[in-house]
């Protein structure tokens, strides 16, 4: 309820705020499935500009109800009717594909807190387009790095029958040494993984790599601990973070997942960025509050430096990414995607509350495998 | 209130070209925007309307049709965009940005798409058509996630809107008088399809079948014909709402926008002239209006639906005109 | 592929059968005695599901959190029934789709403002966690099997109630003729409220016995409803004997044709492709069966034609 409370106080006070200098569109899914995540971004988001202090950023907040078709009428209305200068927020790779191109195209700023589509690393990249979270390959190439080093020979490994699916698998291929026992495509939206978890006990493999995100990751775990099936998984962090953890339970414990950052990464601001988000929230923060705080910090950042109507100075200060990133050392490659390090950590339990612990960088200063074929 | 027909048909086709011109002088983009959205939503719904409000189909799954119509739109710009030709076996397809074109293979394939699922479909009747169609819908929806080659579950994303001779189709107003000119003819063919032996003959089908029967006509090839206008209709819509958002994804083909397509049609009146036109109008604006006021703003839209099946049961246009509507 | 595998499977598409056919129960039941098409079953599996989470998580019984789905999911079936359902009887089935489609965003937004947007917990009982070596050395998962065991349980005692009891009797006289069981002094109004809440009641069961080892969560009953309606379209509706085999070759195809399709296809072409592919069409292989089952008996397999 605080959290309700806080963001239409904040609301309020963004909109409140007449005299701001920059808009802000944050498109983000608040509703139905998947809304999680994007509270998280845009709690994390939040909590930045608040923490900042600064009363001339005004943020709109529009829900996407996960559906491109609402996500592209809300850019039409940011860009036209709202008049923003910076747009933010999309969760989803399917959304970020339907509004950022067009976004770009009209001249306005793009900030991705999450979706990294391959297709907007490589040659659809864009001069205004920057991408703070990941490429969508990136965890699961540090998955792939991570198995390589925990000796496994043998994988097994799944994912949704959707193009996200496929790049992680690939990501992972593409790093992983060792062969591949059966590559597996499930529905997407799948709930029941008993036929699965039976081709894995059959597989003779000596390690799972699975990217099943939201409700599909959580159904996953808790059917493969009860299986009796003992072979260790590995995963991306987005079937383990801070807001489905708990709804996995025991389930998770132990498993290995790689991320760009977790609560306690021990960098400048990270752990005042916990503190802060915990107070303000009543609860821990996730792997997307991260990154919506972090992009908050960026153009926070970029508006120090330069005036957003000078694009060219802005787009430069932006690409400068002078900010104090909770995830430690953080720049943008050619294709304005991140240059970052990537870690494997453990989901343990504390006290009550499940989350994660840091094992150490899986992949170090990582870019993307598409940042070679963007013509910027 | 009991306003005539005639008049409330006439404000209601009146009321979206207002709203556009009005945004048009205040320049107000996103307005004419949200005019276009429902323009289009209309069209979709005055196709499902001749399925169902005259032929008394109740089709759970004409997001079918609109979502061909917006591969048939995303596709043929794909390969133009592209530069790479579409080859289907010997055959060799350049895309291409031509609206006129696209509209063409969009309605050809959604109409020979609805020939196909209603030659199957039209074997049952009652819930068992309702069920039927829907699978259908899944099917395709399934189809299209798993299609990698169009981009899968993400899918397409068309850089700039398609061309239509004499406009310049990236001006909102234009982009907006374009669809409402689609939207008007095909209210004109609705309606004069009502007055025909065709349309006479389908309305005694759904309420009479064994009399016209009798009368030497097979109310089953009267359906499909229905059945087939109502899809290539819904599949016009759907390039053009694949137009409007520069964009096609396999969220077209899902069992929601089936659903949501009745909802217009029973939000207006059903089997009313201008039902769905009223219908897309207020849906729209309660998306906009409600989206705007709560994050919770589906329940409110879901008990407005209840109050209308409940206890006004013609719809918006019953409630103007004083009097209920066809029984379907 | 082993045999073990095979067998495995079997008993997963068993399992997945014996969920689907809880759901459908409720529904074909419903539409069996008041000729009503309810969109919103799924609603009420989400709420047994949330129900269950929500006590289990309070009290840590699981037991109790099975109580409480049952005792839920019959309340709100039972009130939406007397507040809504009970004027759309005798409307179109248009009417009917809309309004319950209308429910379900009410049901579905509701529960997201009362329990929020992250997923709950629900665990398996201590009791029947882990896996169990089945004669031939199978290992499976204890609750799994007794999925399938309180399934058959549920299917046997509906056959009981139906066929043997007085309360089975009028069911069936309802769905027979109306006006005639009313005449007979029977108080049709309160039959069809106990039979809602009974459909319900069958539903939050099943929503809350799957919540075990899925994701509780906003949503989560559609995927299972559209499976539900294509059991009972396949069964015959109104047929709960329909619901039973319907709900059994569903659960099969779907379960053996996600395993069997890849390996099908990879006989014809390139095994990457064959594995996009075949799963492409397994996603669309309960939907297939079903339009062949319609278009073989356009009423289902044990459907009286209309």
């Amino acid at each position: 309820m605080t959290r309700f409370l806080c963001a239409t106080a904040l609301a309020a006070l963004a909109a409140t705020a007449a005299a701001a200098d920059t808009k802000v569109g944050m498109i983000t899914t608040l509703s139905g499935g998947g809304a999680g995540l994007g509270i998280d971004v845009r709690d994390g988001f939040m909590l930045a500009i608040e923490r900042s202090g600064r009363d001339d950023v005004e943020v709109v907040i529009r829900d996407d109800q996960r559906k491109p078709d609402v996500a592209v009428q809300l850019a039409d209305e940011m860009i036209q009717s709202e008049r923003v200068d910076v747009l933010t927020g999309i969760i989803f790779s399917n959304l970020a594909m339907a509004v950022i191109p067009s976004a770009t195209a009209q001249g306005k700023f793009y900030l991705s807190p999450n979706a990294g589509p391959s297709a907007m690393a490589g040659r659809g990249c864009h001069e205004n387009y920057f991408n703070v979270a990941w490429q969508n390959d990136n965890l699961h190439e540090a998955a792939g790095a991570y198995a390589n080093e925990a000796g496994y020979a043998n994988s097994f490994i799944l994912a949704p029958n959707y193009p996200a699916g496929q790049d992680a698998l690939t990501g992972y291929k593409r790093f992983f040494e060792g062969g591949i026992a059966d590559e597996v495509y499930t529905q997407l939206g799948q709930t029941d993984y008993a036929a699965e978890i039976a081709q894995i006990r059959a597989s003779g493999a000596d390690s799972v790599f699975f990217f099943l995100p939201g409700g599909m990751g959580i159904s996953f775990l808790k059917q493969y601990a009860d299986s009796g099936v003992d072979i260790p998984v590995v995963g991306p962090a987005f079937s383990f973070d801070q807001g489905i953890l708990q709804a996995v339970g025991e389930a998770a414990l132990g498993v290995v997942n790689t991320s760009q950052w977790n609560k306690d990464l021990d960098v400048p601001g990270n752990a005042e960025f916990v503190e802060a988000f915990e107070a303000a929230y009543g609860r821990l923060p996730s792997l997307y509050a991260s990154q919506g705080y972090d992009t908050a910090n960026l153009l926070l950042s970029a508006l120090d430096a330069a005036d957003v109507s000078d694009a060219d100075a802005f787009r430069e200060a932006l690409r400068a990414a002078d900010f104090q990133s909770v995830r430690g050392d953080f720049a943008f490659g050619p294709n304005h995607h991140p240059v970052q390090t990537i870690y494997a950590r453990e989901v343990v339990q504390e006290g009550d509350v499940f989350t994660n612990r840091l094992i150490g960088p899986a992949l170090e200063d990582h870019s993307d495998a598409y940042a070679a074929e963007c013509g910027m | 209130m009991r306003l005539p027909e005639g008049w409330v048909t006439a404000a209601a086709l009146a009321l979206l070209p207002a709203v556009a011109l009005w945004a048009w002088a205040a320049d107000e983009p996103f307005t004419i925007t949200l005019a276009t959205r429902a323009a289009i939503l209309a069209l979709a719904a005055v196709g499902l309307n001749v399925a169902l409000g005259i032929g008394g189909l109740v089709s759970l799954g004409h997001a079918v049709f609109f979502g061909i119509g917006g591969y048939a739109m995303g596709i043929l710009a794909f390969h133009a965009q592209t530069y790479a030709p579409l080859e289907i076996g010997p055959l060799t397809i350049a895309g291409t940005r031509s609206m006129p074109l696209i509209w063409l293979v969009a309605t050809a394939a959604s109409a020979l798409v609805a020939w196909l699922i209603g030659l199957l479909s039209l074997r049952t009747s009652g819930i068992y058509f309702i069920m039927i169609t829907l699978a259908f819908g899944q099917m395709a929806f399934y189809f299209a996630i798993s299609w990698t080659a169009y981009g899968g579950e993400d899918g397409l994303s068309i850089y700039v809107r398609n061309g239509f001779p004499g406009l310049n189709t990236l001006v909102p107003i234009q982009f907006f008088a374009l669809c409402c000119a689609v939207l008007l003819l095909a209210v004109a063919l609705q309606w004069r399809l009502r007055a025909s032996g065709f349309g006479l003959a389908l309305d005694a089908a759904r309420q009479a079948p064994a009399r016209v029967e009798a009368a030497g006509l097979s109310p089953r090839r009267l359906k499909l014909a229905a059945f087939v206008l109502s899809g290539a209709l819904t599949g016009l819509a759907g390039a053009l709402f694949a137009d409007l958002n520069r964009f096609v994804s396999p969220s077209m083909f899902s069992w929601q926008l089936s659903g949501e397509l009745i909802v217009l049609i029973v939000l207006g009146g059903t089997g009313r002239l201008a039902g769905p036109v009223i219908g897309a109008a207020l849906f729209v604006a309660l998306e906009h209006w409600l989206g705007g006021l709560t994050e919770f703003w589906l329940v409110w839209l879901g008990a407005i639906l209840l109050g209308i099946v409940l206890f006004a049961r013609g719809g918006v246009v019953g409630l103007l005109t004083g009097r209920a509507g066809p029984h379907v | 592929m082993t045999p073990i595998l095979l067998i495995e499977q079997v008993l997963n598409g068993l399992q997945f059968g014996v969920m689907l056919f809880l759901m459908a129960a409720g529904l074909t039941l419903i539409f069996g005695v008041m000729g009503l098409i309810n969109l919103a079953h799924g609603s009420l599996y989400m709420i047994g599901a949330f129900a269950a989470a929500a006590v289990a998580g309070a009290t840590g019984s699981f037991a109790l959190g099975l109580a409480a789905a049952l005792a839920a999911a019959a309340a709100a079936g039972a009130l939406v029934e007397v507040a809504v359902i009970r004027r759309l009887y005798r409307a179109a089935h248009l009417d009917q789709v809309l309004a319950t489609f209308a429910l379900i965003l009410i049901f579905s937004e509701g529960t997201r403002w009362a329990f929020g947007s992250f997923p709950l917990f629900l665990d398996i009982p201590a009791a029947l966690s882990g896996p169990v070596t089945l004669p031939g050395g199978i290992e499976y998962p204890r609750y799994r099997l007794a999925l399938i065991g309180a399934g058959l349980a549920v299917a046997v005692g509906l056959w009981w109630l139906t066929t043997r009891t007085r309360l089975g009797l009028r069911i069936r006289a309802g769905a027979e003729d109306r006006e005639m069981v009313a005449a007979l002094g029977v108080d049709i109004r309160t039959l069809y409220t106990v039979v809602f809440a009974l459909g319900a009641a069958l539903a939050g069961l099943a929503g809350a016995l799957v919540g075990a080892i899925q994701s509780v969560q906003v949503g989560m009953g559609e995927p299972v409803l559209i499976l539900a309606f294509v059991v009972i379209v396949i069964g015959g509706i109104g047929s709960i004997r329909g619901a039973f085999v319907g709900a059994l070759l569903v659960g099969l195809t779907d379960t053996l044709g996600g395993l069997l399709l890849p390996d099908l296809l990879a006989l014809f072409m390139e095994n990457g492709a064959a594995t996009q592919a075949g799963s492409a069409l397994a996603s669309m292989s309960v939907y297939l069966l079903m339009a062949a089952v319609l278009i073989w008996r356009p009423a289902g397999l044990f459907g009286r034609p209309a």
